[in-house]
């Protein structure tokens, strides 16, 4: 899968609570849900975010809660990946399960800036950095991993297991 | 030995020979149908409990009607609405309905209604519904308090949740293991709290980021289950997978009383590999709060200027268990709350709600001039029942102090323990037990 898209540059630790503030999470519909994405951290990021673009942050990006409406808002607002110097485990884990790609690149990270316009190849690991001429490469998925993703989440790889009685 | 299912396994063979293993990767082994598991492993585990609340289980219920199969064990299923309950609002009693709704289809046999419901991680061990050798699952990124419980217990999203209720299985990359050792024993008015906040400072956020914390060393003896149920719930709080107690006395002691059920008391090995170990005296721990905004902003209270408070929050998953209602109570005790301060007190279940009535804690509350709300997260996660307007700034028992967390994006939250809680009620800034004489 070829990513191509313009770079939103945050910091470290962004939370899910920023990410998704709890004062919302009552909300069902996925689609009023996502126009919060975001709001505590940049309040006017669903307003200049075009599909396909690409979420890049620190360390630690989705800590603190297990709320799978963290990157189910990212995704339902149009973002195509988010890259990170690293992810916390149930928001990395989450994201995977719903669909979402995620990438890892550790100190690389610091070769992304806000603005930037990148190409990622999230089967090769491989983002190209097309405003710079750089190549960075993430770390790649564990193959089991890759498999749910590329099923498009966790219920698809079940229903696929169970359907041919594995 | 192969996995049972089949998934692909990442092991070298190199290290496999290595027999001695933490208590996390042997519980994750046995439950993996597997002799032994190193660190970095993939493999498929049998869960003993999924656990959802009303936040997270709606998610869960879209996902597994997905899935087409029913639930793999109705009494390993539980189904705790904590969040906003009392519902606080039209959108969150459906939420709440729907749930209902599910236990009721399914004959969810671990489902709890207001009245006999409480905080999910303090429920559960009340209970005795999580214990020792287990592997639990929950999609509440608490769940982890279980490890003090010598469970593997950890936090999920809601389609793991949705996943593990149709087929009673999780996957798992096997964490590297941190060993804390412990030492010594906690100087007065110094709890779990302290400890855990000590250590999320010395490590950061992301200091034991996809591993185990496992604490060990004679220090752990002289922590209360309460301390270490209040020390495992914010292992996820250091970006820990799991947190997680051997078993000694307090934990046997602990399940007196309780129904009985099939625990596997686990030990590590001698000899297991850590990735590295940390130790804590305990002895030489203080009062302590994280500033905002992340837990690993940990400073002693010695060291803080005068900062003016406008709410306190004493419960949660974290702190509502009533050895630390007993804390506050002692020194809320013959005092009152400062005019111009809100003091909240939750108790985290119905039982430890009865247990602070019937030993006065709930008079000596409301008679120094707090409120006493029933079993609800509420406040925590800014859902409900005291959410700080902007610029104010409140002292809490519970567990996250990220931006906005309790409410406006500009206020802000300082994580204690029940003892600094309770002081700074008081006096109406940020304060330890020994300012009031105590």
């Amino acid at each position: 899968m070829i990513i191509k898209g313009k770079v939103w540059r945050y910091g470290d630790n962004v939370d899910t609570d920023v990410i998704i503030p709890a004062r919302y999470l009552n909300i069902t519909d996925i689609r009023q849900l996502a126009s919060h994405c975001l709001e505590d951290l940049d309040p006017g990021f669903t307003g200049k975010v075009s599909p396909g673009d690409i979420i890049v942050a620190g360390t630690n990006f989705g800590c603190g809660s297990s709320r799978e409406h963290a990157p189910a808002v990212i995704k339902q607002a149009g973002v195509a990946c988010v890259v990170a110097a690293s992810f916390a485990r149930i928001f990395y884990r989450n994201a995977i399960n719903i669909g979402l790609p995620v990438l890892e690149v550790g100190e690389a990270v610091s070769r992304l800036t806000e603005g930037d316009v990148i190409e990622i190849d999230a089967g090769r690991g491989q983002i190209v950095n097309l405003s710079r001429g750089q190549t960075i490469s993430a770390r790649p998925l564990p193959q089991f991993v890759a498999e749910i993703a590329a099923c498009g989440g966790l219920i698809n790889y079940v229903r696929e297991r169970y359907r041919n009685g594995v | 030995m192969m996995p049972r299912d089949g998934f692909p396994l990442s092991r070298t063979d190199a290290k496999v020979n290595a027999v001695s293993m933490t208590i996390s990767e042997k519980i994750i082994a046995s439950h993996a149908g597997l002799d032994r598991v190193i660190p970095g492993q993939l493999v498929e585990c049998s869960v003993d409990l999924v656990l959802g609340n009303d936040i997270t289980t709606p998610p869960a219920i879209v996902e597994f009607e997905k899935i087409g199969l029913p639930v793999f064990d109705r009494e390993k299923i539980a189904l705790v609405p904590d969040h906003f309950t009392p519902n606080k609002d039209i959108k969150s009693a459906e939420l709440a309905r729907m749930v209902r709704d599910f236990a009721a289809k399914h004959r969810i046999k671990h489902y709890f209604e207001i009245g006999e419901m409480g905080i999910e991680h303090v429920l559960l061990p009340e209970k005795g519904l999580v214990g020792p050798g287990q592997l639990v699952i929950g999609a509440d990124s608490h769940t982890c308090t279980y490890g003090a419980l010598n469970a593997f217990a950890t936090g999920v999203g809601s389609t793991d949740m949705a996943a593990a209720m149709a087929t009673g299985r999780t996957w798992f990359k096997v964490p590297s293991s941190v060993k804390v050792i412990l030492t010594g024993s906690l100087p007065r008015w110094v709890g779990g709290k302290d400890v855990i906040l000590h250590l999320i400072g010395q490590i950061g956020v992301d200091g034991a980021l996809y591993q185990a914390l496992e604490f060990a060393g004679g220090g752990v003896s002289a922590l209360t289950m309460a301390d270490r149920l209040t020390v495992a719930n914010m292992a996820i709080e250091a970006g820990a997978k799991n947190g997680i107690f051997p078993y000694d006395q307090r934990t046997a002691d602990f399940y007196s009383g309780k129904p009985a059920a099939d625990f596997q008391p686990c030990q590590p090995d001698p000899g297991a590999d850590y990735a590295r170990e940390i130790t804590i005296d305990l002895s030489r721990l203080e009062p302590l709060v994280a500033r905002p905004h992340l837990p690993e902003n940990v400073v002693p209270v010695s060291q803080l200027p005068d900062i003016a408070i406008d709410q306190v929050v004493i419960g949660s998953c974290t702190n509502g268990r009533l050895e630390d209602l007993a804390v506050a109570a002692d020194i809320l005790a013959g005092g009152r709350v400062r005019p111009g301060v809100r003091l909240i007190v939750i108790p985290g279940s119905q039982q430890v709600y009865l247990d602070a009535l019937e030993r006065g804690y709930i008079k000596t509350f409301i008679e120094a001039g707090a409120v006493v709300s029933t079993p609800t997260c509420g406040p925590c996660l800014g859902g409900h029942m005291g959410i700080l307007a902007a610029g104010e700034r409140a002292v809490a028992t519970t567990n996250r102090n990220f931006r906005g967390r309790m409410g406006h994006v500009d206020s802000e939250v300082y994580l204690a323990g029940p003892a600094v809680a309770a002081a700074s009620a008081r006096l109406g800034k940020i304060s330890s037990p020994g300012e009031l004489g105590l």
